[in-house]
């Protein structure tokens, strides 16, 4: 895997471009984030009641809300806002959903148990129940993370465990246990090391079904505080607008819509390269 | 001096399998007796489903035996634990059917070839692994390069030997090989199996060779058993088994073989119809149904193993 490796995984981009530019909207993302307070012309928080509801125009490219606040370096300042939602409910999902899901294969008694849990949560539509959880937990950046995460956990450990049920059975995994490795062993050299690939796949759904998650809860006045700049904040404060001041709603929508759609393409890509099914079409490698 | 290195003492074996809603349960070993002598190859050969793989996997506790003994050099291996267990690992080794499902992907072959020593923390320092790793491996008739390579990258023949090193190393006893040859098309099937003869030498491993291929048993072997249905139907050394094959299983077998001359054939010996249900088993001689020389009493009672002309050859038969 080293140099042979990232040409590897590079392939299934450079052979769609659509998902190339998947990956780089998510690039610059990222970059959005970091350097937020360098790339936003204006202070996103700086009120200028004169200058309300401003069209797009030269000076604001994205035009001004009801306070007078610029809507493009609000929307730049909200890319940070979504990484930190998808990166944290893609890991809580991981934190929760590794261990459950593998314990659950290697031990099957506790395992059937829990994974009827799973199975009991995964009932639940994942937005009601990530309300139910707010509702119980209270509104805040970190329970938004937990209440979208939950609803992920439930899919991201049902994949792991189904993956590691096949792994146990797997030949060299008997050769190993017929050599005397206890679970410990297996789970580090044999087990993990072959969930890294379809979890990638699965941790960029899961970041961009995180994204429209967190968009609703912030919506609905349940995610993030209002005054923190994030996309679903901006379109649930400007929704009364929407007559008088549509692009206020159009860029962070647009911007919500671009990440997951983003996201979904670079899933797409990282799933084929995983597939051998796939793989001869799209990369030419047999 | 002959010493007995691995006895297999009324092995039984079952598994629970659901077939329909039904449970059954299946008795995969139903009585296997063997022992193998320090320095030899005993063959088992049978058809699919007669229990020869789970003979082997219970011998390196894959699964777990009902009832039996299996001793290593006079220790018990079923009750081994701790370091006795540790040490036992390490003398009993497998090589596996499919090269291709053997090795880890994504671990390098030198990592697997490694592994018993890693697990068993026998390696003093890298160096010494790396020596030990490249060592093996030229043993197998590989270059040491192999080690940084995954199995991706090598042909069936090539992880097939990577699945032999990693069963030499460190040092081992008595290799269990299922079904080794049987994945890798002939050419290759012929240079392992002189490859595994050569490291038997070499190592002076005892080697219990399972397979259902008569004519690669008969290569290899010193002694073969037959089994049939979860037993022993016969047991003697490798030339008697090919020149005067006695239960009508074996004959069966023998038959099978495909002949460059189709004069030579052995007449009468086809087998007909397929092996009894495992899910209900007849009384009697399992091969009845099948059997040309049957007679009454195959029907009601199982035969026993016993002596039969010279050769120390045994064979479970009531009309031998």
């Amino acid at each position: 895997m080293s140099r042979d490796g990232i040409t590897m995984w590079l392939t299934p981009f450079l052979a769609r471009p659509i998902a190339l530019i998947g990956l780089c909207v998510l690039l610059a993302m990222v970059i959005a984030a970091a350097f937020a307070p360098w790339l936003a012309p204006y202070d996103p928080y700086a009120i200028h009641p004169v200058s309300r509801l401003m069209p797009p125009d030269a000076v604001h490219w994205f035009g001004t809300d009801q306070f007078g606040r610029d809507t493009l370096s609000r929307a730049i300042y909200s890319a940070r806002m979504a990484l930190l939602i998808g990166a944290g409910v893609v890991l809580f999902a991981l934190i929760t959903g590794i261990p459950i899901g593998v314990f659950s294969a290697l031990f099957p008694r506790l395992g059937h148990v829990l994974m009827r849990m799973v199975d009991v949560l995964m009932a639940f539509p994942s937005l009601l129940l990530a309300l139910g959880l707010i509702v119980i937990l209270g509104p805040s950046v970190a329970n938004s993370i937990i209440a979208i995460g939950a609803g992920y956990m439930t899919t991201t450990t049902r994949i792991i465990y189904g993956l590691a049920l096949r792994l146990r059975a797997e030949t060299y995994v008997e050769a190993s246990r017929s050599m005397g490795s206890g679970t410990g062993w297996l789970v580090v050299k044999h087990i993990l090391p072959n969930l890294i690939s379809p979890l990638l796949v699965q941790a960029s759904f899961v970041f961009a079904f995180a994204q429209l998650g967190a968009a609703s809860l912030d919506f609905l006045g349940l995610g993030a505080p209002p005054d923190i700049p994030s996309w679903g904040n901006m379109l649930a404060e400007s929704r009364t607008f929407i007559t008088r001041a549509p692009w206020l709603l159009f860029f962070p929508g647009m911007m919500i819509v671009l990440t997951a759609f983003s996201l979904n393409l670079v899933g797409d890509a990282l799933r084929d390269r995983l597939d051998p099914r796939f793989r001869d079409v799209f990369s030419g490698e047999g | 001096m002959t010493t007995t290195i691995l006895r297999v003492s009324d092995l039984k074996t079952s598994f629970n399998v659901k077939r329909s809603g039904r449970k059954y349960r299946v008795n995969a070993v139903d009585g296997v007796s063997l022992s193998l002598v320090a320095g030899e190859v005993l063959g088992i050969v049978g058809e699919s489903g007669c229990g020869k793989t789970t003979v082997g996997r219970s011998i390196v506790r894959l699964v777990q035996p009902d009832s039996g003994a299996i001793e290593f050099k006079d220790t018990d291996v079923l009750s081994a634990r701790g370091q006795t267990l540790r040490e036992m690992r390490l003398n009993l080794r497998m090589v596996f059917q499919d090269p291709y499902a053997s090795l880890n992907p994504r671990r390098s072959i030198g990592d697997s070839v490694a592994e018993a020593g890693d697990i068993n923390k026998v390696f003093t320092s890298r160096a010494e692994r790396a020596a030990r790793i490249a060592e093996t491996l030229t043993a197998v008739g590989l270059e040491p390069s192999f080690a940084t390579r995954y199995p991706h990258e090598l042909s069936g023949g090539q992880r097939q030997r990577a699945g032999i090193a990693r069963a030499i190393l460190p040092a081992p006893a008595v290799i269990i090989a299922d079904e080794p040859v049987s994945a890798l098309d002939v050419s290759v099937q012929a240079q392992v199996l002189n490859l595994m003869m050569d490291l038997r030498e070499q190592l002076g491993l005892s080697m219990l060779f399972i397979s259902h291929d008569i004519g690669v048993i008969g290569q290899i072997s010193d002694r073969v058993a037959v089994m049939y249905m979860g037993r022993v139907v016969e047991m003697s050394g490798a030339r008697s088994i090919l020149d005067r094959a006695a239960h009508p299983y074996t004959r069966a077998l023998m038959a099978a073989v495909p002949r460059p001359d189709p004069s030579q054939r052995i007449a009468g010996a086809i087998e007909t119809g397929e092996p009894p249900s495992q899910f209900n088993r007849p009384a009697g001689c399992a091969y009845a149904a099948r059997c040309p020389l049957v007679s009454e009493r195959c029907r009601a009672e199982v035969p026993q193993l016993r002596p039969i002309g010279a050769d120390d050859k045994v064979v479970a038969c009531h009309n031998l």
